[in-house]
């Protein structure tokens, strides 16, 4: 008990991160870095402490500063907002830090730390916060300041996160089926009467339910069925036929065989079958669309580029939107920013993180009239860059202006079957209508032709595929899978080989290890701690927690050099931390990435973070290379070939130092024979991910970027990879059994339909339960082989 | 029995009237986040020793 006591009180009031460091106190509360503390007063003075009362530690830890002069630019400014008249303005966030209901509140009173926002309500799902504020008493670029001051810093990036979202939600599919389901209710409840046999006093409404009837068909034919008589017109005109084309010709049929029986008063007619076909069919269309909507799937480079960049124009610093960059332009790029087009080096020391762009984490260093390509990252002090191509030409950005062929282009099973079931019931139904009229009898020709139609009604080929892959999808979701759409589902059961990139994909970023080379006594170990400590460098952070020591030195002389390292004076004695450019001489230590420490003049030895495999990976491939041809695609070096060359089997092509073009091109290679499935992880691999037949982004927390791809899978699911496989391949059989169902029950109807003995009543009975009977056998199918994929 | 003429004609209003509702609710974008509101409902009204103050209180400041 005293020992959790201890435990907690050294935890971060603001984040809840361990306090290895330095222990700040204020209000008696202890926090891990300057930044925690500072979110910590800043609400304080503004009496927004509940903020801490609805959740244990509910901030994060700021990762650094950014710059907002951007957004003092009007024009920058316009591509932000929503909505903005002379006094007030609306913007939508999108903000990756809201993560509890501590941040709902917070950000809902953004009004008490200034009255000019008077109003702020947040989506929790998308993790956006919508915004109004006095545009006369406060800029743009001070609600983002404030929102980055206490801790919830939005993503303003090339790509419009928020604008690109909302154009995706479609509201009318709900309309209809709002109506068309209003319409069946009324309907079924006006046809009751008639089921049961009417006694003489009630017959007297038979007209009136008709007429009802007939009226609430009307709405359901041509607003809700809209599409499919547009849809199948079209498709007539271009000569060839589609699956809307028989639902198109059934919805006309039955409308009109009850307005002609409700005229001629001769019987109820089909009000009931029509008005319950399109709802079940607008159903089916919403199962298959549906998304989720806190995921995207369609990012690409410009969600990681930022949306301005500083030029120098006659020396003096300007913000410029990254989409008005010309060649010829001076950038002005900071430590932490990020290069947006190829350039040439003017001034400065350059290291540039390049992992965007090649997935290799150990940073550049470039020289002046060096060109750096868009996509690298600067660590350290500022530098000059002139901009020799246009950000959408830059080696890295050109990958998404290729079009895209997908390989094999593999039609969806139901697309294939369609026009040759189409077809069918087109010639069966003409054909019996023309053959009772030879007979002669014109009544039994017309009875005939509605029950083939009704029976034939292809709505088991229209529901049975988004039900089964949309019951598939809500399977994977469950396991951390999520793919993009009911279609992709179809696109991953045909795949026959696997693409792997490494670094992030067979490889954990998250876990990573840190080891090190060299022996340190206890002595050395409290010095390097001293000095660590004052840093707040992820690197650091993790190497005190690997080092685990409590007793410090004080230290002097502190200086720390982004990009580089840190260094002090501790006990008398010179300590130096970092990569080899902040050593004071030359270590020939080889090739070793890391930080590098040395005491006093002499070398100590590197603390390398080494990225640790996926768990179960050896089992993982061997499992896949049964089903699968396997290849990797490393942009790395080869450091870590012996291993990998042990878990994969003989045949498998292990690739390093691959380009992401040359990812994109031995993808598109692969396809002329093969159907691929790519993972990956980074920017890097988007273009690759984008081409192949199925990309799956790899990550360890699904609110990170990922790029654009078919399906977002979770780290720690990877080993369900190939149960995922098996049960999409399981769904595309359970449509084609819930098809053959469905054809041997409307062979049956269609026997009698075409003698003219079915009585359409009957049709119109036998078909809804015949759908039904299918969504069952679907949805009981697909549990089945999930339980069966131990995925339940 | 004619009454039920008249009857059948309240159902059938009242139940356009209650389409029309939900067609009004969704054009407002009442559907639009049915998860936030659930979080909101929770927070504890502002206790009556912090008014809602529109310039900052004070008061919480201590020593740096």
């Amino acid at each position: 008990m005293k020992n959790q006591e201890i435990l907690q009180s050294l935890s971060c009031y603001h984040c809840g991160d361990v306090i290895h460091g330095t222990d700040l106190l204020f209000d008696d509360k202890h926090f891990c870095c300057t930044g925690c503390k500072s979110v910590y007063q800043l609400l304080s003075q503004n009496n927004l402490c509940n903020y801490y009362a609805y959740n244990h530690a509910p901030g994060s830890r700021s990762e650094g500063h950014s710059h907002f002069e951007y957004l003092d630019e009007p024009k920058i400014v316009d591509q932000l907002i929503d909505y903005k008249d002379k006094e007030n303005t609306i913007v939508t966030f999108y903000i990756p830090a809201i993560h509890c209901s501590s941040c709902v509140w917070l950000l809902e009173h953004l009004y008490k730390i200034n009255t000019a926002i008077y109003r702020s309500q947040i989506d929790f799902i998308k993790k956006e916060v919508s915004i109004s504020f006095k545009n006369q008493e406060i800029s743009l670029r001070k609600v983002v300041e404030i929102l980055t001051n206490i801790g919830y810093e939005p993503l303003l990036s090339l790509q419009d996160v928020v604008k690109e979202k909302h154009k995706a939600t479609d509201k009318s599919l709900i309309l209809k089926i709002a109506l068309a389901g209003f319409c069946m209710g009324n309907v079924m409840l006006f046809s009751f009467p008639e089921y049961f046999g009417l006694s003489i006093t009630e017959k007297e409404f038979q007209q009136l339910f008709a007429w009802l009837n007939l009226l609430f068909c009307l709405p359901v034919t041509f607003y809700c069925a809209r599409d499919y008589f547009t849809s199948a017109l079209t498709s007539l005109k271009h000569g060839h036929i589609n699956l809307d084309a028989p639902l198109a010709l059934i919805i006309a049929v039955l409308l009109l065989r009850t307005a002609i029986s409700t005229v001629l008063m001769n019987g109820p007619g089909f009000a009931d079958t029509l008005t319950g076909l399109v709802f079940l069919l607008q159903l089916g269309k919403w199962v298959k669309q549906r998304t989720y909507y806190h995921i995207s799937f369609d990012r690409d480079y410009r969600s990681y580029f930022p949306i301005a960049v500083t030029t120098l124009q006659n020396g003096k610093e300007h913000a410029t939107a990254i989409a008005e960059l010309k060649v010829g332009d001076r950038l002005w790029i900071r430590n932490g920013e990020l290069i947006p087009a190829d350039s040439i080096l003017m001034k400065g020391e350059a290291w540039l993180d390049m992992s965007f762009v090649t997935g290799e984490t150990e940073p550049q260093q470039k020289v002046l009239g060096e060109i750096t390509y868009a996509g690298g990252k600067q660590l350290g002090e500022a530098i000059e860059v002139e901009v020799v191509k246009p950000v959408s030409q830059s080696y890295l950005t050109s990958l998404w202006n290729k079009e895209y062929t997908k390989g094999n282009n593999s039609q969806g099973f139901n697309d294939s079957v369609a026009k040759y079931f189409s077809l069918a019931v087109f010639v069966l139904a003409f054909g019996t209508l023309a053959y009772w009229f030879a007979q002669g009898n014109s009544t039994k020709a017309w009875n005939a032709f509605t029950a083939v139609i009704i029976v034939a009604c292809p709505c088991v080929l229209a529901l049975s595929t988004p039900f089964t892959l949309s019951a598939i999808l809500s399977v994977f979701d469950k396991k951390g899978f999520y793919v993009k759409n009911t279609d992709a589902v179809e696109h991953l059961a045909h795949c026959d080989t696997i693409v792997f990139d490494k670094t992030g994909t067979l490889t954990s970023t998250e876990q990573a290890d840190v080891c090190f080379t060299g022996l340190l006594t206890e002595e050395e170990k409290k010095m390097a701690v001293s000095l660590l400590r004052h840093s707040a460098h992820p690197l650091s952070r993790r190497i005190l927690k690997y080092l685990d020591f409590n007793k410090f030195y004080p230290i002097t002389k502190y200086k720390e050099i982004p990009g580089k390292g840190i260094k002090g004076w501790v006990n008398e004695q010179m300590v130096y931390a970092g990569s080899q450019a902040i050593l004071p001489f030359d270590v020939k230590v080889g090739v070793g990435s890391g930080v590098h420490l040395v005491i006093n003049n002499s070398y100590k030895g590197c603390f390398s973070v080494e990225q640790k495999w996926r768990a179960h990976l050896p089992e993982l491939i061997w499992k896949l290379q049964q089903s699968f041809q396997l290849k990797v695609l490393s942009g790395d070096t080869n450091t870590e070939e012996a291993y990998l060359k042990q878990i994969f089997p003989a045949n498998a092509d292990i690739r390093f130092q691959q380009s992401p073009h040359d990812k994109l091109e031995a993808i598109q290679t692969l396809q002329q024979h093969a159907t691929v499935m790519m993972l990956g992880d980074g920017l890097n691999d988007a273009g690759a991910l984008k081409q192949s037949d199925f990309g799956i982004a790899l990550t360890d927390n699904i609110n990170n970027f990922t790029p654009g791809c078919d399906a977002i899978l979770k780290g720690s699911s990877l080993a369900y990879l190939p149960h995922f496989h098996q049960l999409s391949k399981a769904g595309l059989k359970i449509i084609k059994t819930s098809f053959a169902i469905a054809i041997a029950y409307n062979c049956v109807g269609l026997y009698f339909a075409v003698q003219g003995t079915l009585y359409p009543l009957v049709a119109a009975v036998l078909m809804p339960l015949s759908t039904v009977t299918i969504i069952g056998f679907t949805t009981l199918a697909t549990r089945f082989y999930a339980h069966q994929n131990q995925l339940q | 029995m004619n009454i039920l003429y008249f009857l059948i004609g309240c159902s059938v209003l009242m139940a356009l009237v209650f389409l029309g509702a939900f067609f009004w609710a969704l054009k407002d974008g009442q559907h639009n986040d049915v998860h936030t509101p659930g979080i909101r409902v929770l927070f504890d009204d502002e206790l009556p020793d912090a008014p809602e103050d529109p310039k900052p209180a004070k008061q919480d400041e201590k020593t740096d």
